[in-house]
């Protein structure tokens, strides 16, 4: 796999918007092409390299191709949006819309992401070692349709609505989750292994949402169905024992799964 | 500035002219006879197709429901983006476009002239507000009177006097220019939790039918001769079985005389977007097309001219004043839902669509509106709509019409695209017929530009018409349209020059210049005055009963209209 170095210099005030910054658009073009390609700073298109030293080398096609972003993006939007092969790795944070309309190949952030991360992601995979903010894989704004394949992890902790209206996919954070994950969620999993705020799931529809941690308030529009052992998600086996709800019955025919940890959950079974 | 469009094959309908090479000469944003061609601009038109600007009839495009429209679908707003080019806005919107862009879009498929066709009273101010923002194309209003207590209130007691001076008042207040029925007393029993059904179920409370205040209405537009007849949303929109409200609500202004003070219509009544309307079978599971017990009563009858409301096949927003059925849409499809009632006026609601045409309903929908076209056999009594954006975007105009002229692009769109319920439900595969160019003309220019009233100086290129021209890249000489379907549509996409009062304000396709501001019809009807007043003092008591607004601050002021264009009715 070839690579291709984006070094960047001082971050400007006014963000930039990058989805040139993708496999797909890199790939066929030589470096010095690739330092011409187009980049947004608030309302001015300006070139790639104004903003990013360009090193290392292309390759003819995007699948064999990994673009390393060696420093912190802290004010650059929309690197990797649509991209559908190859693979990304941010040395730092990013901005909002990281990975929006993903469709396939890997995109690796170690640093914070902002919100929006993943928006209607189709594929691939998408991955946050530190924190990521609201919206995380939730569908663009007014639309009831959202995330519907590929699988989002994030490490840290993030913001609320995360997974809204999501119909497929598989979505993981390790940390703490403020309020609403999964809501109008119709399709996919959500795994929480963190302690949620509040309104897990809030007319759901379908899909399953799962809470290793504490769930401070729940809804009352879920049925207590029982404990389940060694639950069955998405051809995993989790261990542990479970709370399971079906709901959320705010929403005519919702067939939506919940299922909370035993352990520190008791507050939420009547 | 004169012009002079030189050599194009022109159709121009209202002055029989059927694809003959001819100039058309253009003064001071008039047509006229010759100019000097030494001094003249020469428009190049050899090779092609030449007609006067487009006239849409019936489309959504200012006013509170199309904002709510806007404001609640940013997912349609990002489908269709248009950035800050030299002397334009920027814009945004597929369905239910910005203002600006509205004025842009129907510039380049060559339209120059589109009616809102649903304008709650009480709003028009926030209508004529958007109108003062979308450029170039000429517009009217259609106030709501079908489910209006002062209206209801005078016909229920058989005082059409009144009831034609207060239409009067009101039109005059809003600067609205037709009478608009929509779910006569309907929408007033969806704000008691309901709906009619039928022409002869009473609206609550005021005890009077769908059938009465279509005759009382009907009776009122011809007294005050009004340019354009009552224009008719029928009841039971999109109910399986419909089609008998249909025929039944057509009977209803039968018999009455048209009396138009200026223009030529010979209709007493304008219905609109049929398609909706002529539904047959009793549920969504046996329903089918009655397209041709429609086309038959249009056939045999001359007292109406319809539009068809043709479904494109698109995502995109409904939105009307039938307040019910959009709660019934919206129960049916689980999308979002807005909802208004106008205090003593009207409703409305809005709901996304998705018209996807590998399903069964909505293919049997867009074989429905086909079929209206093809076999109502005089293109006279039909005008080509979407109802914009209800059954699709105006900015699918031009499939409409690469459908209507080719057999070809249906029968491929049948065959490979739609639900096998199109060609079971419908006779839409067994009809050959393709529509001609000057059949076009006629029903997006000559048919809308006479219904309306306003084919004095619109939708033809006769000497005296306004200056409003559009030249297509389509060569009718050279390419069949019935083949070249995709070549046509394109063409009529992007427009190579259009003109609008006689200035060029679109070429290859994209708006090079906004022009003036486009006019603003309504009614300004004369009345004898002691009948007048005594409805006014009427009105003024029940504003300080029921209105939320006082009554000094209800009327529209004509400075809200950049281009006031007034068109006088009679006395009384
Ligand atoms: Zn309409």
């Amino acid at each position: 796999m070839s690579e291709i170095i984006l070094t960047p210099k001082e971050q400007p005030q006014v963000p930039l918007e990058a989805k040139n910054i993708t496999p797909d658009a890199f790939a066929g073009k030589t470096i010095d092409e690739i330092k011409e390609l187009k980049i947004w700073h608030g309302n001015i298109q300006v070139a790639l390299s104004e903003f990013f030293d360009v090193d290392g080398e292309s390759a003819e096609n995007a699948s064999e191709m990994k673009i390393i972003i060696d420093g912190d993006v802290y004010n650059t939007k929309r690197i990797g949006q649509k991209m559908t092969a190859g693979e990304i790795t941010v040395k730092g944070n990013v901005n909002m819309y990281v990975g929006v309309e993903m469709k396939g190949g890997k995109l690796t952030v170690e640093g914070n992401a902002a919100s929006w991360a993943g928006q209607d992601m189709e594929g691939g995979e998408l991955v946050i070692m530190g924190n990521a903010e609201d919206y995380v894989g939730a569908a663009y704004r007014g639309d009831w349709r959202g995330m519907s394949g590929g699988k989002i992890t994030v490490y840290g902790n993030v913001g609320s609505e995360i997974a809204e209206y999501m119909n497929g996919g598989k979505m993981i954070i390790k940390g703490n989750v403020a309020i609403m994950p999964g809501v109008h969620m119709n399709n996919g999993v959500l795994i929480i292994e963190g302690n949620v705020v509040a309104r897990v799931g809030g007319e759901m529809a379908g899909g399953t949402i799962v809470v290793k941690g504490v769930i401070n308030e729940f809804l009352a529009g879920f049925k207590y169905i029982g404990v389940e052992k060694e639950i069955e998600v998405d051809g995993e086996t989790i261990p542990g024992a479970f709370y399971k709800f079906k709901g959320d019955h705010a929403t005519k025919g919702a067939n939506g799964t919940v299922y909370a940890a035993v352990a520190g959950n008791g507050h939420i079974v009547p | 500035m004169e012009h002079i469009i030189k050599n194009g094959i022109v159709y121009d309908p209202l002055n029989k002219i059927d694809g003959e090479k001819k100039d058309i000469c253009i003064r001071d944003g008039k047509i006229v006879d010759s100019v000097n061609e030494a001094d003249a601009n020469v428009i190049d038109a050899s090779g092609k197709i030449v007609m006067a600007g487009g006239i849409d009839p019936h489309t959504h495009i200012a006013g509170a429901k199309v904002n709510v429209g806007r404001m609640y679908r940013p997912e349609d707003s990002k489908k269709d983006v248009e950035s800050r080019l030299a002397g334009k806005r920027s814009g945004s919107g597929f369905s239910v476009p910005s203002t600006f862009m509205t004025g842009y879009r129907y510039a380049q498929m060559g339209y120059t002239t589109a009616m809102e066709a649903a304008m709650p009273p009480l709003l028009s101010r926030h209508t004529h507000e958007e109108f003062i923002d979308t450029p170039i194309i000429d517009h009217a209003a259609y106030p709501l009177f079908g489910n209006n207590w002062f209206v209801m209130e005078y016909l229920k007691e058989g005082d059409v006097d009144s009831c034609a001076a207060y239409v009067s008042w009101l039109l005059k207040a809003t600067k609205g220019y037709t009478i608009k029925i929509v779910n006569p007393a309907g929408t007033e029993a969806w704000a008691w939790g309901g709906n009619v059904h039928g022409i002869h179920d009473p609206a609550p409370y005021f005890d009077i039918t769908a059938a009465e205040i279509i005759k009382g209405l009907a009776e009122v537009n011809e007294m005050l001769g009004l340019p354009h007849a009552i224009h008719l949303h029928c009841n039971d929109l999109g109910h399986p079985g419909n089609y008998e409200t249909t025929l039944a609500s057509f009977d209803v202004p039968k018999g009455i005389k048209p009396n138009p003070k200026t223009g030529s219509r010979d209709a007493v009544l304008y219905a609109t977007h049929v398609q909706f309307h002529s539904y047959g079978g009793t549920t969504w599971r046996d329903f089918v097309s009655e397209a041709g017990s429609i086309a038959d009563y249009v056939n045999k009858n001359d007292h109406l001219v319809i539009d068809v409301g043709q479904v494109t096949l698109d995502e995109t927003t409904t939105m009307t004043a039938d307040g019910p059925m959009e709660y019934d849409l919206h129960s049916i499809n689980g999308l979002k839902w807005a909802n208004c009632d106008v205090e003593l006026e009207t409703g409305s609601g809005v709901v996304p669509f998705l018209y996807t045409p590998g399903a069964p309903v909505p293919s049997v929908q867009w074989a429905i509106g086909m079929e209206l076209f093809l076999l109502i056999n005089d293109p006279g009594k039909v005008c080509l709509t979407t109802d914009s954006p209800n059954a699709g975007p105006f900015t699918r105009y031009p499939r409409v019409i690469s459908w209507l002229m080719s057999n070809q692009y249906r029968s491929n769109l049948i065959e490979n695209e739609l639900h096998k319920w199109a060609q079971r439900k419908s006779d839409i595969a067994t009809i050959e017929r393709e529509y001609s160019f000057y059949e076009i003309a006629q029903v997006t220019r000559s048919t809308p530009a006479q219904v309306l009233g306003l084919s004095d100086t619109k939708g033809h290129l006769g000497v005296g018409a306004d200056a409003d021209v559009a030249v297509y890249s389509f060569n009718p000489e050279t390419q069949d349209p019935s083949s070249d379907y995709m070549a046509l549509e394109e063409a009529i996409q992007n427009a190579t020059c259009v003109l609008k009062d006689g200035n060029i304000v679109v070429k290859d396709g994209v708006v090079v210049n906004i022009g003036i501001h486009g006019r603003t019809y309504w009614i300004d009807t004369q009345l004898e005055e002691g009948i007048y007043n005594e409805v006014v003092t009427d009105v003024e008591k029940k504003f300080k009963q029921y209105y939320s607004v006082n009554f000094q601050n209800y009327p529209v002021q004509e400075e809200y209209l950049p281009r006031s264009t007034p068109v006088n009715g009679v006395m009384l």
